[in-house]
């Protein structure tokens, strides 16, 4: 098999066997992203220099007797919302376009300290508002199993370099499904950790209370592995949790679950879920079942709310963030032509440099927020994330994990929903509850549905601090799915 | 019924520092009306008796060591600036001429 074929650990025991080099395991994904990704393009930006020299770098640490970690010199797609020092930093957004911050995320330089080789900076939608990349003001993302779709979103570029095999690991942001959703639908494993305990500091903000970082791979151990290397406390990030990181690599290693309580939760299915999607759901939970796990069936209430109050919150927090995109600073200064006020030229700067759906956000937001609308909108909605966290919280007393659709459809065709902002949202009706209370969840891939033959995900939810268990089940379904289909879910997928 | 006016998509842009032409706030206003009149549904479950959550973690009054340590220099600092002066990042007016 070639070096691009092969997953992250196994690059990792060649890497450290010395049986290949940093250097040949970067040019084969660099080879693989010039022969592809003009077609995919899930790349903003390809560093091919500063990757070969962090390569030749962790290839003299090697020689040189140093203890490295299990990722050392494996490569890896890095989300651009993420900043870094070394290459442009613009959040899918024109305001940004050719920044370089002069500071590196704390995920950037975990990263650097695990020995990852960072390719270039991936596509996303403009400040990772949205479902499907078409938010990027450099244009979509294309899904490799079908180029006339959405690769999901906002990380969409990073799902699309796993899944094309540009990458073997990649970073994302997961706020309200963006890493589960675009995991689901490129057919890969995608994990949004408990929030809190994967740093935000140098993660451009889109809503602070939600966002997460967390990892993308083409299997549960890989992305175990990177979820371990750039987890843990953060003295930077005030809202980072200080606990260990769960103990992940050790549960995906073992995939047990005999014994192990699943709650379907009830309310995500029905109208709107397409059937292939529920019957592929199904033969998941009866395996599940097979495997030895105890499967109730429960109900969540107040989830049906959670899709309306996360578009009030996350655009509230937005329009707060969002407000130092002044073009004071840094990034685009439109209409500084000494003779407009500095009010008149923010306005300018901000109206050229956002896209529609970031206008959209920040006016909703702002709406949401302001005297006299404040109690019924933002106010209620906070008060619906109370009465999310008591549902699994209360589901939590029952059962160990709660399983659904990730996503209610298959990937659908770039366009389709460009122009209509609630239907785009319907994307991460499944995913959204885990945000809103601060839960893991993790996407895996559990089969094709039989009306489009595209990659459908099973999402996997644990308490606050739990995201072992995620891996733990994740795992469990991953093994015996690939004995029943003879190998990964991605060897169905056409060829690039 | 619609829950917004074009007016107040024209005010909200203003606060929100968004110079939107007029085509753009017919555009905004119809879809933000679709959007708040959805949304609108969690009053229906939020009642009184339910205290609000900010946030998913109960974290309060988190502090770091008051220490110094090393930070950007003014070069890395201004960068990025759109205009520079002086070591400083050079601003449009921001009084009006009457001020």
């Amino acid at each position: 098999m070639s070096l691009t074929g092969k997953t992250a650990a196994e690059l990792g025991a060649l890497l450290a066997a010395g049986e290949v080099s940093a250097v040949e395991v970067a040019q084969a994904h660099l080879d693989r992203i010039a022969e592809v990704d003009g077609r995919v393009h899930a790349f903003l930006h390809v560093g091919a220099e500063s990757a070969l020299e962090q390569a030749r770098s962790v290839d003299a640490r090697r020689a040189a007797g140093e203890e490295l970690g299990p990722l050392a010199g494996v490569p890896i797609a890095h989300k651009d919302v993420f900043t870094t020092v070394d290459m442009p930093t613009t959040a899918g957004s024109k305001i940004l376009e050719g920044y370089r911050p002069p500071y590196d995320a704390t995920v950037t330089t975990r990263l650097r300290e695990a020995g990852l080789v960072i390719l270039g900076k991936t596509n996303l939608d403009e400040f990772a508002m949205g479902s499907s990349t078409e938010n990027s003001a450099y244009g979509p993302t294309c899904n490799p199993w079908d180029l006339g779709r959405i690769p999901g979103g906002s990380s969409g570029g990073s799902s699309a370099a796993v899944a094309s095999y540009q990458a073997p690991l990649s970073t994302g942001t997961d706020t309200g499904g963006s890493i589960r959703q675009p995991a689901a639908v490129t057919g890969i494993v995608g994990m949004k950790p408990t929030y809190g305990g994967s740093s935000r500091y140098g993660l451009i903000a889109f809503a602070s209370s939600l966002d997460t970082p967390g990892p993308f791979a083409r299997n549960v151990l890989d992305a175990a592995l990177l979820h371990e290397a750039f987890s843990g406390h953060d003295v930077m990030d005030s809202t980072s949790i200080h606990a260990a990181v769960p103990p992940v690599v050790e549960a995906a290693r073992q995939g047990d679950i005999a014994g192990l309580r699943v709650g379907v939760v009830k309310e995500f299915a029905g109208e709107g879920y397409q059937r292939g999607v529920l019957a592929r759901f199904q033969e998941a939970v009866d395996l599940l079942e097979s495997l030895g796990a105890k499967v109730v069936e429960l109900s969540c209430p107040s989830f049906t709310y959670a899709l309306p109050a996360y578009y009030l919150i996350a655009p509230s927090e937005a329009s707060s963030n969002l407000a130092r995109f002044d073009g004071m600073r840094y990034g685009l200064r439109v209409g500084d032509d000494g003779t407009r006020s500095a009010e008149e030229v923010m306005a300018l700067t901000r109206a050229a440099g956002f896209g529609p759906e970031v206008k959209r956000r920040i006016m909703l937001g702002t709406y949401a927020l302001s005297s006299g609308y404040y109690d019924a909108y933002y106010g209620s909605a906070q008060k619906v994330r109370t009465l999310i966290a008591r549902d699994f919280e209360a589901a939590f007393h029952q059962v160990d994990v709660l399983v659904s659709p990730t996503t209610p459809t298959t990937a659908f065709p770039i366009g389709e929903r460009a122009d209509d902002p609630m239907a785009m949202y319907l994307a991460d009706l499944c995913t959204i509850p885990a945000n809103l209370a601060g839960n893991a969840a993790i996407s895996v891939p559990c089969g094709l549905a039989d009306e489009d033959g595209l990659p459908v995900g099973l999402q996997i939810m644990a308490p606050v601090l739990g995201d072992d268990r995620c891996y733990r089940v994740g795992a469990a379904v991953e093994k015996a799915l690939r004995d029943r289909w003879g190998g990964p879910l991605l060897k169905e997928a056409p060829a690039l | 019924m619609s829950a917004i006016t074009r007016d107040e998509v024209a005010h909200l842009a203003r606060l929100s520092r968004l110079a939107l032409a007029d085509a753009e706030l017919d555009h905004y206003a119809a879809q933000l009306d679709q959007i708040i009149v959805s949304v609108a549904r969690v009053a229906e479950v939020a009642t009184e008796d339910i205290p609000p959550s900010s946030h998913a973690l109960p974290l309060t009054n988190v502090y770091r060591p008051d220490q110094a340590r090393p930070s950007l220099s003014p070069e890395q600092a201004l960068a990025a600036a759109p205009a520079v002066e002086d070591d400083r990042f050079r601003v449009p007016r921001i009084l009006g001429e009457e001020a």
